[in-house]
């Protein structure tokens, strides 16, 4: 869709802001560039609209270099979000939406009746169409930004930091407002940000570039993860890594035991049998009451005459990550996170060192099962199994170290072919390195 | 001042109406169009002076010398070649009005946001369009201050074309003095300023008008 061909760009000055980069962008994901300033990544966005031109190698676009397109035109059919929105002060909110379709002549009516479309679409009420941008919130702004963006139905995107004005609450609905709108669009965007974790979030594949516009890694948010390909990128991706990383294992994929899940009309007696420090008591349709501490229950009677400590906060297995699951685990009185299905019932509970047997020391299980969604259980055992690949993995990298986009494709492909040692060997196969 | 004689005889303000408002009438034209015209130069010129920073120092230099010509010296130079007109009075004026004009063009630019011209850019403007549809829309408060200026000092500066016999209200200026009767000088005074006054009130709600985007000034963009 988007490619770059070892595109540099080289000021006068001297400076180098992008160094023989070579990318290549799927259709209809979101390809974020990531790193620190001064590693020029806008600079690299700049270059598909040619705001930038590069000084050696050539962009491309769907196939044709987009130096054989006259600027404005090529840049009506890119949509663009920056920072501050950069907004037209002195447009109405409907007449920024409509500005693209304005410049390509499609008549006053037919543009206002698209940009109200598009208003409705980034979840702003019609009551807004009228406003000037002054008249709005930052966030508000930001949602008109993407609205203008998409008015003449671009097929690209591209993005500049469009979230990072805004404070943390409102850049949070932006993002999940953002997937929403993804999900329903498939854009090929590119999207640019400082922010690691945002990148993770929001990224199908994360090119993380280094100072002096290098390019440092292009991968999956899971495998920078798991597998970072240098110092560098494990410096950039952060210490926490570990935690982050189980964002992507789906926590329908996490052991749960139910032993010692009671209902409220048990005897005492049956929560003395289950020989556990804590019971969970449930009500009729297993909704979770609260945690007992069997050594301060009554000697006789039901669970329903004990008084039962609060939950702290359970979570879905519907739609949670591990990593929620292991904070429901660090916050329950009890140490156990309690898993419930999208009723609210109970489905079993977990310590933290059970979670963490489903999250492997290097990942590889982690990489299965995000990618997969294999309902199998990894066990601390597999770490053991993934050694004996090696050499498996050596003849992975043979075949993915080439190029990132391939790469991608052949894990995806070697995953589906279902039998656990495969998904061992395609983790450690793709590291990259 | 003769004794006896009144500071102002109001039965000669009520003879002369008629041709008082004619005298106003002229007064304003020849206030008014010099700021016309020194617009129509000022914003091209500003537009250059905002796209080659490097001509902008020249540009407002030669507006400022132009300002400090005194004015009868300059009537005095077009009356060889325009005669006791209202052009050799307009010419004068509307050069004045530049070293007011350009520069408020080039803030006016300016004050354009930096992102707000990249993403014209990058919706897909060309640069003209760009100009025209984004930037001097933009400017337009700051051009319209420079413009209340210009035409209250332009208003007030259009008596002085008296010298040559066309001077608007500026008439009856001089020609109090040569009767020694205060009652038209104190009344074309006071009408110079009420026009300026009303000029500049009509000029602040006229821009009220153009740039009901301007209210939250500070919150764009």
């Amino acid at each position: 869709m988007i490619r770059f061909d070892a595109v540099s760009k080289n000021y006068p000055n001297g400076t180098t802001a992008v160094d023989e980069l070579s990318l290549e962008l799927a259709e209809g994901g979101i390809t974020v560039l990531v790193g620190p300033s001064g590693c020029g990544k806008t600079t690299t966005l700049r270059m598909v609209n040619r705001m930038v031109e590069p000084t050696a190698g050539t962009v491309s676009l769907r196939g044709q270099d987009i130096r054989e397109i006259a600027a404005p035109e090529l840049r009506r059919g890119i949509g663009y979000v920056i920072q501050h929105a950069g907004l037209f002060p002195h447009r109405t909110v409907l007449d920024n939406i409509a500005t693209v379709p304005l410049l390509l002549g499609w008549g006053k009516k037919k543009a206002r009746s698209r940009a109200a479309e598009l208003l409705e679409l980034v979840g702003l009420p019609s009551s807004m169409a009228k406003r000037y941008p002054y008249q709005l919130s930052g966030g508000q702004q930001q949602r008109v930004g993407v609205a203008r963006a998409l008015g003449a139905d671009p097929p690209v995107l591209l993005m500049d930091e469009p979230f990072s004005a805004v404070d943390p609450i409102v850049r949070g609905e932006l993002q999940a407002e953002f997937i929403r709108l993804q999900k329903e669009l498939h854009k090929t965007i590119v999207f640019v940000t400082h922010d690691i974790d945002e990148a993770i979030k929001l990224g199908d594949h994360i090119a993380v570039l280094r100072t002096g516009g290098k390019l440092a890694q292009f991968d999956t948010p899971e495998r920078l993860l798991a597998h970072p390909a240098d110092d560098f990128v494990a410096d950039f991706v952060g210490q926490d890594r570990g935690i982050r990383r189980l964002s992507f294992v789906k926590a329908a994929d996490l052991p749960l035991r139910d032993g010692l899940v009671l209902p409220a009309d048990s005897p005492v007696a049956r929560a003395r049998a289950a020989d556990e420090p804590w019971v969970l008591v449930v009500d009729g349709d297993r909704r979770p009451l609260g945690w007992a501490a069997v050594a301060d229950l009554p000697s006789g009677g039901t669970l329903a005459d004990a008084a039962l400590t609060p939950l702290g906060h359970t979570f879905s297995l519907a739609g949670d990550s591990a990593r929620a699951a292991l904070d429901a685990a660090l916050l329950s009185p009890s140490r156990l996170a309690v898993g419930v299905d999208p009723q609210g019932a109970v489905v079993g509970v977990a310590d933290a060192y059970e979670l963490s047997a489903a999250m492997t020391g290097d990942g590889t299980a982690v990489d299965a099962a995000a990618e997969e969604g294999t309902a199998e259980e990894p066990t601390p055992g597999d770490a053991a199994v993934e050694e004996g690949t090696a050499e498996e993995a050596t003849a992975g990298d043979a075949v993915t170290a080439k190029d990132a986009v391939s790469k991608v494709t052949v894990v995806k492909g070697e995953t589906d072919g279902g039998s656990g040692d495969d998904v061992d060997g395609t983790g450690a196969g793709g590291d990259g390195r | 001042m003769r004794d006896g004689e009144p500071l102002i005889r109001w039965d000669w303000i009520g003879d002369h109406i008629g041709e008082l408002a004619d005298y106003t009438g002229v007064h304003l034209r020849l206030g008014l169009l010099p700021v016309l015209f020194g617009l129509i130069i000022s914003v091209p010129l500003g537009i250059l002076c905002h796209r080659w920073r490097w001509i902008y120092p020249p540009t407002l230099t030669a507006a400022n010398v132009l300002y400090s010509i005194p004015s009868l010296a300059l009537f005095m130079i077009f009356v060889r070649y325009t005669g006791l007109t209202e052009r050799t009075v307009m010419i004068p004026l509307t050069l004045y009005t530049l070293s007011v004009l350009i520069p408020n063009v080039v803030d006016g630019l300016a004050s354009v946001p930096e992102p707000v011209r990249q993403a014209a850019t990058a919706m897909g403007f060309s640069t003209v369009r760009r100009v025209v549809q984004v930037e001097l829309p933009i400017a337009v408060p700051v051009v319209v201050a420079g413009v209340r200026v210009a035409a209250v000092s332009s208003i007030s500066l259009v008596a002085v074309g008296q010298l040559i016999g066309q001077g608007g209200l500026g008439y009856y200026i001089t020609r109090g003095l040569q009767l020694d009767f205060p009652t038209p000088i104190i009344t074309a005074t006071v009408l110079i300023m009420l026009l300026a006054l009303v000029t500049d009130a009509l000029l602040v709600l006229a821009q009220r008008l153009l740039t009901p985007w301007a209210r939250g000034k500070g919150a764009t963009a």
